[in-house]
């Protein structure tokens, strides 16, 4: 349930002007909730960043989330793969 | 990978017949700056409370909306995690707290000039909420209201 908690936290504070960004572990509850922008990971629950104490993994995941906040000319919701497919 | 067949037979069988809360319009806020000039907070699902605030409730039916301040300058060590879920593995975060609520990387981006501010506080639910009425009509927009008071203008926000 959390991929849903999270999405529709990031939709009510859109709403109130802070733009988000959302990570996601699970497709299905990404496509069918719809969070305005999202990065769905390909890794399991409990490792939304990748691995424990490896802090450059950790990073890129977050940086290519936080590219997502800087898109231009996109069609809300936004939903990305994660692109360092090599990681997982 | 995050899929259906990581969990057990009871919480995939719960998923297959839940209907997900379906975002209908989905809000837009354009982002004003570049993250790089942007003040940010983190939100985390993963039910984790500092030492001197109470732990969330999990008896509470369709979940516990409310949620909790973190205090940028804590160590995330000292963070406990109150999730009782078993439907993912808790070890990785019990190792390492960033790996779910990622504060010390995100002062390092902000030390790297990747990142304009961190803002002095992050937020923390529990997100075993089945029932999320609450959480859309109260808590969300309250804590809304009050990284907006921060001057907050970006959010991210993981799940566990």
């Amino acid at each position: 349930m959390c991929n849903q908690t999270v999405s529709l936290i990031s939709a009510e504070f859109e709403k109130k002007g802070i733009t988000t960004v959302v990570i996601q572990l699970l497709r299905e509850a990404a496509v069918a909730v719809r969070p305005p922008r999202a990065l769905w990971v390909p890794f399991r629950h409990g490792y939304p960043l990748n691995e424990p104490d490896q802090s450059l993994k950790q990073k890129r995941v977050i940086r290519e989330a936080l590219s997502l906040l800087e898109l231009k000319d996109v069609n809300p919701p936004v939903l990305r793969e994660y692109s360092h497919s090599a990681d997982s | 990978m995050g899929e259906l067949k990581e969990f057990k037979l009871a919480v995939r069988l719960f998923l297959k017949a839940y209907r997900w809360r379906r975002i209908d319009p989905v809000p837009w806020t354009p982002l004003k700056r570049a993250v790089k000039h942007s003040r940010i907070s983190l939100v985390s699902s993963a039910g984790f409370v500092p030492p001197d605030q109470p732990v969330f409730d999990e008896s509470k039916k369709g979940g516990d909306s409310s949620f909790r301040w973190i205090p940028d300058s804590i160590k995330v060590k000292s963070l406990i995690q109150t999730h009782r879920s078993e439907a993912f593995d808790h070890k990785g975060g019990e190792q390492d707290p960033n790996l779910v609520f990622p504060i010390d990387r995100i002062r390092e981006m902000h030390e790297a000039g990747e990142i304009g501010e961190v803002n002095h506080r992050h937020l923390s639910f529990m997100g075993s909420i089945t029932a999320p009425g609450p959480l859309i009509s109260q808590t969300a927009p309250e804590a809304a209201d009050l990284l907006i008071e921060d001057g907050v203008e970006i959010a991210l926000l993981v799940p566990v």
